[in-house]
């Protein structure tokens, strides 16, 4: 009915209409070639500038390899330490976030009240579109604020970057496991209950395990994220020269930091090169990501609004 | 139960901790905030032009990227070759995991030298640069939103629109596209979302002057890259009162923005 309706007032306006699809077709052919090479001419470029650079030179300098990695000497040529705290500081706020953002996973997805479900739905979406540098910022003034008050050393330090990415991955683990868990079948948890497990049991025994391929696509979401984004690290500690990072209250180096600082304040063409390298590293490693993500999410084979979904807000920030 | 909480209040505690420090500024020296002067060793502190730069860029790089957005689109709905709507469709989904500094590199060392030797604009760094990138780290934003939207729709009236002598090209232009007007306009916000949020594209490829750009190869700087900057060159603190302004700004829009899409996206 709907359809008829829609044609009848589209029927009169039909002549010019035919000239006008027939535009959308030419249209949608020319977008998608255009951005097909635009983005081989893109990465074709970062890789083109990057493999000849990649090798044990890149990321170690001039040091010793072995004596580098155990960090007995310094790297002064290399992105080895800016991997170290990449590696570091992801680790340290996914690890920070996984539980709380699980946490609320579990409870968007079953808790009683509906209203405060809704709230906090709200602002779960409302996190997860906040752009990056105010968490950035939010830590900066939080250490601002520990200085005035009761902490006076307090600095900018792998500890508060880890916090901050940490709030920006945050809603991406707690959507994912929401998702995961609410497209799970309602009979499990009816069975559960009908063999006499606790609300407790049913979900850590019975729906976690069937969800996890949903979280640890959700979690490994968060991990890429947390890998890619500059702004946050910019403002919460990440340096140009700082070596192996020395501990969590340390300032630390990191890959997409390094880049920007070598893209922006190159000296010669070594440190051009070495930024190239360093984001050829940086794509490998996101793509390797990616990869695994598609991967996990077409064995779980789940229903193309789960995943879709957790893709949006994977975008959206 | 109790971690919930906690993650409730990280929440919270950024919205409280944004508006305390820009209370202040908003309370006693509007006059000062909002100008167009950024002049710190003067104490000057408007942030006005760095609003305008974040706007103009914002809205033509989504009006822009909405419309490729909605050739891709149809390209997906359409097109004959299904390979290459599958290699368009993981492409899409794979621009989505490029880190963007990535993208600030490559457009810094492709682009930029474009526009300055080919076409004579001065050092390259402008509004235009940025805009080309940040086109292109929304578009897969707006499209698997698309995507998502008019797949079901297209589906469900594809056959219907056939009987009644459609070709697929005018089913999706009078029957899809008018269904799903406003989720549509909702993809659309989503997108702008993010090109207000971004900070290393306008940070990398603007050119960062402080002034309001006269035009669309001029330099400009953006609240985002503006706040970056700032902490970077160290100041002092009379200059972190404007920061808070402006992220209570981002802020402010961004959580707007979300709330309006989320409605009209989900509306049927």
């Amino acid at each position: 009915m709907h359809l008829f309706v829609i044609t009848f007032s589209g029927g009169a306006k039909l002549i010019g209409a035919t000239r006008m699809s027939r535009w959308i077709g030419h249209w949608g052919k020319l977008c998608s070639l255009l951005l097909i090479s635009i983005m081989l001419i893109l990465i074709g470029f970062i890789i083109f500038k990057g493999l000849p650079t990649l090798g044990l030179k890149l990321f170690f300098g001039d040091t010793d390899p072995l004596a580098a990695m155990m960090g007995q000497k310094p790297v002064w040529e290399g992105i080895w330490p800016a991997c170290v705290g990449t590696l570091t500081v992801v680790l340290c706020a996914v690890s920070l976030a996984a539980l709380p953002g699980i946490a609320s996973g579990i409870w968007l997805a079953s808790a009683a009240e509906k209203r405060a479900q809704k709230v906090f739905s709200l602002a779960v979406d409302i996190l997860a579109g906040i752009p990056s540098i105010l968490m950035g910022l939010f830590g900066f003034s939080l250490i601002l604020v520990l200085r005035a008050s009761f902490f006076p050393q307090a600095n900018v330090s792998l500890l508060l970057a880890a916090f901050c990415l940490a709030l920006l991955i945050l809603p991406y683990i707690a959507c994912a496991t929401q998702n995961a868990l609410s497209s799970l079948p309602k009979q499990l948890t009816v069975t559960g209950a009908a063999l006499g497990m606790t609300q407790w049991q049913a979900t850590y025994r019975l729906l976690l395990p069937q969800a996890s391929p949903g979280i640890m696509s959700g979690l490994m979401l968060a991990i890429g994220r947390a890998a890619e984004d500059t702004a946050v690290i910019m403002l919460t500690g990440a340096v140009a020269n700082a070596g192996l990072p020395g501990g969590l209250l340390q300032r630390f180096e990191a890959l997409p930091f390094t880049i920007f600082y070598l893209s922006a304040q190159y000296q010669s063409q070594q440190e051009l090169d070495m930024a190239f390298g360093a984001a050829l590293v940086l794509l490998i490693l996101t793509s390797i990501i990616f990869t695994l993500l598609a991967a996990l999410l077409r064995r779980r084979n789940c229903n193309i609004f789960g995943s879709a979904k957790s893709l949006i807000k994977e975008t959206m920030c | 139960m109790i971690l919930v909480v906690i993650s409730g209040l990280m929440l919270f505690a950024v919205f409280c901790f944004l508006i305390w420090f820009s209370l202040p500024v908003f309370l006693t020296e509007t006059s000062l905030v909002f100008s167009l002067q950024w002049q710190p060793e003067q104490g000057h502190f408007g942030i006005l032009a760095m609003v305008f730069g974040t706007l103009s860029l914002a809205l033509i790089s989504t009006s822009a990227a909405f419309v490729i957005a909605l050739g891709l689109n149809s390209f997906c709905l359409l097109s004959r070759r299904r390979w290459l709507v599958v290699i368009l469709r993981s492409l899409l989904k794979f621009m989505a995991a490029v880190p963007t500094v990535v993208y600030g590199l490559a457009a810094l060392f492709l682009l930029l030298p474009l526009l300055r030797n080919g076409l004579q604009l001065g050092s390259g760094y402008s509004l235009f640069a940025a805009i080309c990138m940040v086109i292109l780290l929304i578009l897969p934003v707006i499209c698997v939103m698309l995507d998502n939207i008019t797949t079901p729709l297209w589906q469900q009236y594809a056959l219907g629109a056939q009987a009644l002598g459609f070709s697929p090209e005018q089913t999706y232009m009078r029957v899809i596209l008018p269904h799903c007007k406003v989720n549509i306009c909702g993809a659309a916000l989503l997108g702008f979302n993010r090109a207000i949020g971004d900070t290393m594209l306008p940070l990398m490829l603007a050119g960062n002057a402080t002034q309001l750009p006269s035009g669309v190869f001029d330099a400009m700087r953006s609240l985002t890259a503006h706040i970056a900057l700032v902490i970077a060159t160290d100041q002092g603190s009379e200059v972190y009162n404007s920061l808070f302004a402006a992220g209570m700004i981002l802020l402010m829009s961004s959580a707007c923005i979300c709330l309006l899409s989320r409605s009209l996206v989900g509306r049927n």
